[in-house]
Parts: C-alpha cells; structure tokens; sequence
C-alpha cells in the first residue's frame, strides 16, 4: 500500500492500554480486532473508574434529601453536564440529558406533536411554542441517508399531525444529492433534520448550507451528531442548528446516556415530552407547571452515574486531542480505503475518497451476502457490523439489501487494518467465488 | 466456521431447490428479518389427499444470507410432497435443533439435509436466519388450512392446528 500514514499523532499501543477488553481473545483463542465502533466503541479504564468511584463514594439521588450524600451527588451530576457541554462548546443549561440519541431525537420530535396536540384545544402551551404547532400540510425534510431514529419520529410526527415528509436523495456515491434543495426547501417546510455523518455511508453532510437553506423559511434545524461528535472537534453554536443530538456510548461513554443541545430560546419554547418526578415546578390535581430547562425534558431519577462516566470520556477524549482524535481516523480511513480497493469484488457503498469523509467505511463482497462477510470476518477474530445499519431506505437508494460495515478508532492501528484485508481476502474463497 | 458453513449448506445455497413463486396456492406470506434484512416470499398449497392434508408444494422467494437462503432450499425439500403432519414434525425437530444452544445435533435419517443445521445453533445470531423460511411456512400453512376444499370433512384438522400453534 502506498499510503503515507501521518506518524504517531495517537500511540495507539499506550491507548491499548487502557482498554483491557481489546486484549481479550475470541472465537477459539484468536487475537480481537474490534472495528465496529461506529455501533459502540469500548470503554477506556478511566471511565469504568470514574462510575465506580461515584457509586463508592458519593452515590444518591441527585436535586433532593438533606444529607451530604445527596449534595456530592448533585455536584457530580451538574459537574459532568458541564464538563460534558464543554466538550462541545456549549453552556451547561443548554444540554439535556436522555437515555441515548434516539431518545433525544424523540425530545425534539415529540415536541413538535404535543405542541400541536395542545394547541388544538387551547392548553398552555410555553412562550415561543407556535414554531412548533404544526399544521396540516406542513413539511418536515429529513434525507434518505438518515438512521431510523432519525427518520421514524418524524413519520410519526407526520401521521400525528398531517404534516409531509420529504427527503433530500443520494447520489449514486452516497452524497446528498442538492441540486433540487430549492424544490425541497418551501415556505411550508418546519423543520430539516439531518445526519452530520452518514453511519451507514461514512458520507460527511455539509451543515452550512442546509442549515442556511431552512433557516431562510425560518425552519428548525435539528442535527444527528452521533457519529461526527466522537471522531471531529465540534463547537455546536457554530453550526448554525437549532439542536444537536448525540449518544455517549459513541464517543468512550456508558450505554444509557445520550444528549441533546439546543439553543436556550428553542428549549424554553418546547413542550415537556417524558413527564413525571422532578421535572415540573407546581402540581395541583387539576394540572401542574413545568421546570426551565434542562429539568423540564428529565423527568425521573437521572442517569448520574453515566453522566460521570461521560465526562470522565471527555476528558479522556480531551487529553488525546480531537483534532488528534480525526487525524488519526482520517489516516486509517485512507489506508483502509486502499487495502480494500486491492481487493477483488469489494465495492465499497458511500464515498471512496477521502473528501468530506469519515472513518465508517460500508462494503459489499460479490457474490456473498453481507452477513456470511462479516461471519467468516468473525472467524478471524475481526468485529465488524452487518445488515441494513438502521437505515434501510439508506441501503435501498444504495441498491444494495445490506452491507458489511467496518468503523475504526482510536484504538485501532495499521496492524488491525491489515489484518481485516488480509481476512476479507479469503470472503470469496469460503465460498467459491473465487 | 467450518461447522456453519458446512458444504451442503454451501450446495443448497449456490443451488436453491424448489426457488420460484408457483401456482396454485392457498396462502402467501411475506416475512422479514427485521434486524439485518432478510425477506422471504412464501407459498403453500395444501391438498386433501383422500382425508390426509398434503403439502402439495411450497413456492418462494427470497434474498438473504447463505443460511437463509440455504435453509430455504432445505425446507423445501423437506416439506414439499410430506403429509401435513410429516411436515409440522420436520418443522419441529428443525426448530428444535437450532435453538438447542448445541445440545442437540439432529438425526440425519430423519432430517436429511436439515442436520447441516446443527452448528447454527452455536451463533445465536445466526439462528433467525435458519428459522426465517420454516416460520414463513408454518404461518403460510396455518392460513392455507382455512382454504382447502373439503377441509371442514377432516376431523383431524382441529388437532393438527393446535399442535402447529404450540410451535410458535
């Protein structure tokens, strides 16, 4: 391969370090090459620690009890909500706190449904709330590349409330396609919602003019960063967006916490969406008053301990670098895309250059369905993801059922990248074709 | 590997016995694998073959995995032309052997080609894969059993339904 492999902005062998579950073997004594973190990355000793001493030490329900417990606790909890928001340039009220991005999604489109809902019998609604009261007709434009999650609640948005859909298409390279976004774009539409990086495709989406394009009709502009948060520095106010989501488990963090941005005017103007406990000011039988935000969209006990375990990820992510952090990915992504272009009847599904690009490189083997590729992978030791990615309309404007799906990160060197050519070399011989 | 991939799994696959929507038949159904994809397109035509329920044919098409797909050839040629009966059972020792976890290795004087199966059992996420096209059949026979001429005169039939639920 003649690819020049930018030297050591990450020492992936002190990296490895930290990760003991990468030394663990598989399948019969093989060596991991774990290089699906596009789906989730593993957790690095110092997040595990960070849960770990939160639940020794200081471990309570957080914003209630007199006792000093419950003081360290909430500390912990606002503690890592900045420190969170700061990884991403924002202020710490501005960040919500939801079980994953799917969740967060939902957040911003449910607000949308229950504002709607409301305002047709006169409930109380929050000031600023009409940008979200939805009429029949109305458009919602997401693109066909888009995760289920962000596509399936605003079909359910739709069918609530009779608004449109409408999707910006691809190209056959797995790009938008934006010569029609001015047909797309009309003074009906309400909100863009759109994919930063394509997890099925790796394609990097250009924010700026999507976001100028709906702001122009004064839509709400909403972003899934979950694959573009972990791997790129990001400053979410200078977007341009309206709210940005994103999963912890993406980026080093624990399952079971993901994140919303949005600007303060667009939080205080939304509708609660999970109500309950702790996010409401005064409940009375006949009705209750809602929280600022960010309580009034975390109703319930919150996930402190996750929260702790992310920031301490941040940190983690902070200490390497996250223009180290992209270099590093931009380089594998580079030396991949070579080894797989060598090898005979992979095509690779999305972009197969390096502009505009990240680290998630899909591909098909002729002749072998997607998951018997990533099955004989397995037998290799080598953890990829296969099917149709959560985004199927995706894989169909692609013309392809499925794919296999290789994601590498920080903890992932030439080493396991030669060692995943090497194996999808013998795909086709394991079955004939070749 | 070499225990999913077992040769007759690879012959089935590369050559798919009874592949093609045919006519007649009493039901179609459309499953999907919802997790990575998998879809099958199933027929079946029962006949009362004097008071006993015939698998007459079953028909499909679909697009999928090699264990999909091969399971679908393997089905077919385990079912078609067997007694209704015959076939629930066949259905139900496949089922059987690949959700065993391993434990069972299946009997090849009964099941043919269908032991090839067994190493499924030890990749969980392969299991649905094999299951896909013996579940479509089953929900496709289950629904053929309302259309058959002269049906309702066999007594048996009742019997037979439920111990075809108790499958699923």
């Amino acid at each position: 391969m003649s690819v020049a492999i930018s030297p050591g902005t990450i020492d992936v062998r002190r990296v490895r370090e930290d990760f003991p579950i990468l030394d663990r073997s598989v399948r019969g004594g093989g060596r991991l090459v774990y290089l699906d973190s596009a789906a989730t990355t593993q957790k690095p000793l110092a997040v595990l620690d960070a849960e770990r001493d939160y639940y020794l030490t200081s471990n309570a329900a957080v914003h209630r009890g007199a006792h000093q417990l419950a003081e360290e606790a909430t500390e912990a909890f606002e503690g890592a909500r900045a420190r969170i928001a700061d990884f991403v340039g924002a202020r710490a009220d501005d960040v919500v706190f939801t079980r994953n991005a799917t969740e967060s999604l939902n957040l911003m489109a449910y607000a949308f449904s229950n504002a709607t809902a409301k305002a047709a019998h006169g409930a109380p609604l929050p000031p600023g709330a009409e940008r979200f009261i939805l009429r029949e007709g109305d458009e919602i434009l997401v693109t066909e590349m888009e995760h289920h999650a962000n596509l399936v609640p605003w079909q359910e948005v739709c069918s609530k409330t009779g608004a449109i859909l409408r999707w910006i298409p691809l190209t056959p390279d797995g790009r938008l396609d934006l010569s029609s976004l001015s047909d797309l774009v009309t003074d009906r539409t309400r909100v863009v919602s759109f994919t930063q990086q394509s997890n099925l495709l790796g394609t990097i989406n250009p924010v700026a003019p999507l976001a100028q394009a709906a702001r122009a009709v004064g839509a709400l502009v909403v972003l899934d960063a979950c694959q573009s948060i972990p791997h790129m520095p990001t400053d979410v106010t200078a977007l341009g967006v309206d709210a940005v989501a994103w999963s912890g488990h993406k980026m080093l963090g624990p399952t079971g916490i993901g994140c919303l941005w949005a600007t303060p005017e667009t939080l205080a103007s939304m509708p609660p969406f999970i109500t309950g406990g702790s996010m409401i000011e005064t409940v009375t039988m006949e009705a209750s008053t809602f929280a600022e935000p960010p309580k009034r969209f975390e109703a319930g006990v919150p996930m402190v301990a996750q929260a702790v375990g992310l920031a301490a990820a941040c940190d983690y992510l902070d200490a390497l670098g996250m223009g180290n952090v992209a270099g590093h990915e931009a380089s594998l992504t580079a030396y991949a895309l070579e080894g797989i272009a060598d090898v005979p009847g992979v095509t690779i599904v999305g972009p197969a250059d390096l502009v505009d690009r990240g680290s998630a490189i899909s591909f098909t083997v002729d002749g072998v369905h997607p998951h018997d590729v990533g099955q004989v992978l397995d037998s290799s030791g080598i953890a990829v993801r296969v099917g149709h990615h959560c985004a199927w309309p995706g894989c169909r404007a692609m013309g392809v059922p499925a794919t296999t799906r290789m994601s590498p990160y920080i903890y992932n060197d030439t080493d396991d990248i030669d060692d995943f050519i090497q194996a999808l070399g013998r795909v086709r011989q394991v079955f004939g074709e070749a | 590997m070499e225990d999913l991939y077992q040769e007759i799994i690879l012959d089935h696959y590369r050559n798919p016995q009874g592949r093609g929507l045919r006519e007649p038949f009493q039901a179609q159904v459309h499953h999907v694998n919802p997790t990575c994809g998998d879809e099958i397109d199933l027929r079946v035509h029962l006949e009362d073959d004097n008071g006993v329920m015939r698998v007459a044919d079953v028909s499909y098409e679909g697009q999928g995995c090699s264990i999909s797909q091969a399971s679908a050839s393997v089905m077919y040629d385990s079912l078609a032309g067997r007694t209704l009966d015959e076939a629930l059972e066949a259905l139900g020792r496949f089922q059987e052997m690949v959700q065993s976890k391993g434990e069972i290795a299946g009997d090849e004087d009964t099941m043919g080609d269908a032991v090839a199966f067994a190493g499924v059992a030890k990749y969980p996420a392969r299991v649905k894969c094999a299951l896909l096209p013996w579940l479509a059949w089953k929900d496709a026979a289950m629904q053929s059993m309302d259309d058959v001429p002269s049906m309702d005169d066999v007594p048996s039939m009742a019997g037979v339904r439920v111990e075809g639920e108790s499958n699923g």
